[in-house]
């Protein structure tokens, strides 16, 4: 019981990571029906700009170890966000009215592009992330210790979510962007500038992308130019399995995604869990592939 | 002269769709643009809308040219269009149809105004406000769209076929209430129908379009009676 309860704790926290992440892709594919391949390459930049902070800036020397998480998360969401609406201007919005298949060859491009653009300036080889923020520090809890970056990682990912649910739930710009991921043309004619809507989804997707490669930083300690791919294409699978192009799907997706493969690295071994994620997405494709959540209502005519 | 289209040209890839179209709308008019099906009616109305971009010709709007603005430009000037299909956000409430029918809008309590103003007119759309527009009935759906273009506050309203999978009864009830917003809101409306009798019974000038060209441009009573409108379009009673 102990262990399985530790288990949901890995799972949660890992889950919160491919939440934020699979966010990113299910925005970006509600506006635009295209899949952001550079987006798990910005999750990368993310944790590098994390690194840089705390090694090369050496952040924690001048500040408390609080301030320095809020400082730099303000950073790395900053910075992989102007990366996110730059990317937007120079590899998709010149082919917004090509076929399908540019865009998607441009992504791939900008993928290339970010991963070498890492290796180039940091060298090639794992970097780790100095220990100390979190002095091993355990929380203890009903007779468990927790980690206290696990809990964290799983605080901070609930808050951001419920943040991105209620604006987009809740404020006029979300629902101009659920009416943009519905129909262009439609929104267009109410004037809707979805010049703006794509900006704004360019800027919140790579935010959390990038946060996200911050919290895998501080959780696993050892990044590297290529961890974008893996991470990328198992968010992508989140997405899929909640309902792509669905918010809370994505949230919901992640979450499970994180479970079951912290459940299958503990009771099945550990060398299976990256097959376990691949053979959900086989399941869901094949089973229900809308997803969860990915059902939309009869339009009546 | 509200709204002045001139020797408008609109291709679709290498067919021409509109080859030439001169149309005018006075302040206060409703004016119906009759046709059948491919005439050019609809692509007419979204190059007025900035939806597509038209190959030669000029549209002005209070005396300045809009051809070359984005479609949120041309609704922020007041010009809203309703949409063939009505083109409802199915996944959004009713409110939030509206509400996002005034996202050119900065006044907010204009749009509040406004927005009481659309339940008045349609009471039903009160009631269902918190519901999602895609549950709504044909005519609910009708009434929304209308509502939704409403609360941009334009100055000309284009609907692009409202009558269309309406029950007649529902057509009556919607005409009815365009003559209303015409006449009490002082709202100018350009109107495409293939229901003849319908728009010519509320319009004031109408234009006949075929094979995108205008053949027939007259005053609606005498559309009405014009033995090859009656023929073509009226049903030849």
């Amino acid at each position: 019981m102990e262990n399985f309860l530790q288990q949901l704790l890995n799972g949660l926290s890992l889950g919160g990571i491919y939440a934020l992440i699979a966010l990113g892709y299910t925005m970006v594919y509600g506006v635009l029906k295209l899949i952001n391949f550079a987006h798990g390459d910005l999750f990368t930049i993310g944790a590098y700009v994390g690194f840089t902070l705390l090694v090369s800036v050496g952040i924690t020397d001048s500040v408390d170890p609080m301030a320095a998480l809020i400082i730099m998360g303000a950073t790395v969401m900053l910075f992989v966000a102007t990366l996110g609406v730059g990317l937007e201007r120079a590899a998709y919005r010149p082919l917004r009215h090509s076929p399908r298949l540019s865009a998607v060859v441009s992504a791939l491009g900008a993928s290339i592009f970010f991963q070498n653009a890492v290796m180039l300036i940091y060298g090639a080889r794992f970097h780790v992330y100095p220990q100390g923020l979190f002095t091993k520090s355990t929380l203890s809890l009903f007779g468990l210790y927790l980690p206290l970056v696990k809990v964290f990682v799983l605080m901070v990912s609930l808050v951001v979510m419920t943040l991105l649910y209620f604006f987009i739930q809740k404020t006029l710009t979300g629902a101009a962007i659920r009416a943009v991921a519905i129909d262009h043309n439609a929104a267009r004619l109410v004037g809707i500038n979805v010049d703006k809507v794509v900006t704004i989804v360019f800027v919140v997707g790579p935010a959390l992308g990038g946060l996200a490669g911050l919290m895998v930083g501080l959780l696993y300690g050892q990044i590297t130019f290529t961890m974008g791919w893996l991470y990328g294409l198992k968010a992508f699978t989140a997405a899929i399995l909640g309902g792509i192009g669905n918010i809370p799907g994505a949230m919901l997706g992640g979450i499970i995604l994180g479970i079951i493969e912290s459940m299958a690295s503990a009771y099945l071994s550990i060398a299976w869990k990256d097959a376990v994620t691949f053979v959900v997405l086989i399941l869901i494709l094949t089973i229900r592939p809308t997803g969860i959540l990915g059902e939309r209502i009869a339009e009546k005519v | 002269m509200l709204l002045k289209v001139e020797g408008l040209v609109v291709k679709y890839g290498h067919i021409e769709a509109l080859h030439g179209i001169d149309l005018h709308v006075e302040e206060g008019e409703v004016v119906t643009i009759l046709g059948a099906n491919g005439a050019g009616k609809s692509t007419t109305l979204l190059t007025i809308s900035g939806l597509i971009r038209p190959e030669k010709g000029s549209i002005s709007f209070n005396h300045k040219p809009i051809h070359k603005l984005q479609p949120h430009e041309i609704v922020r000037l007041g010009i809203a269009q309703v949409p063939e299909g009505r083109r409802l956000f199915g996944t959004l409430t009713v409110r939030e149809n509206l509400l996002l029918g005034a996202i050119t809008q900065k006044d907010k309590q204009g749009v509040a105004r406004m927005e009481d103003r659309i339940y008045n007119l349609f009471p039903i759309l009160k009631e269902r406000s918190s519901q999602l527009a895609g549950t709504l009935s044909g005519g609910e759906q009708q009434m929304l769209a209308i509502g939704r273009a409403l609360m941009s506050r334009p100055k000309l309203l284009l609907l692009d076929e409202p009558s269309l999978g309406l029950a007649p009864l529902l057509v009556k009830s919607i005409f009815e209430t365009l003559e209303e917003i015409n006449r009490n809101e002082g709202v100018t409306v350009l109107l495409v129908e293939q229901n003849a009798r319908a728009a010519l019974s509320i319009a004031h000038r109408g234009y006949v379009m075929e094979t995108g060209r205008i053949v027939l441009s007259e005053e609606a009573k005498s559309l009405l009676v014009n033995p090859d409108v009656k023929k073509a379009y009226l049903g030849g009673h």
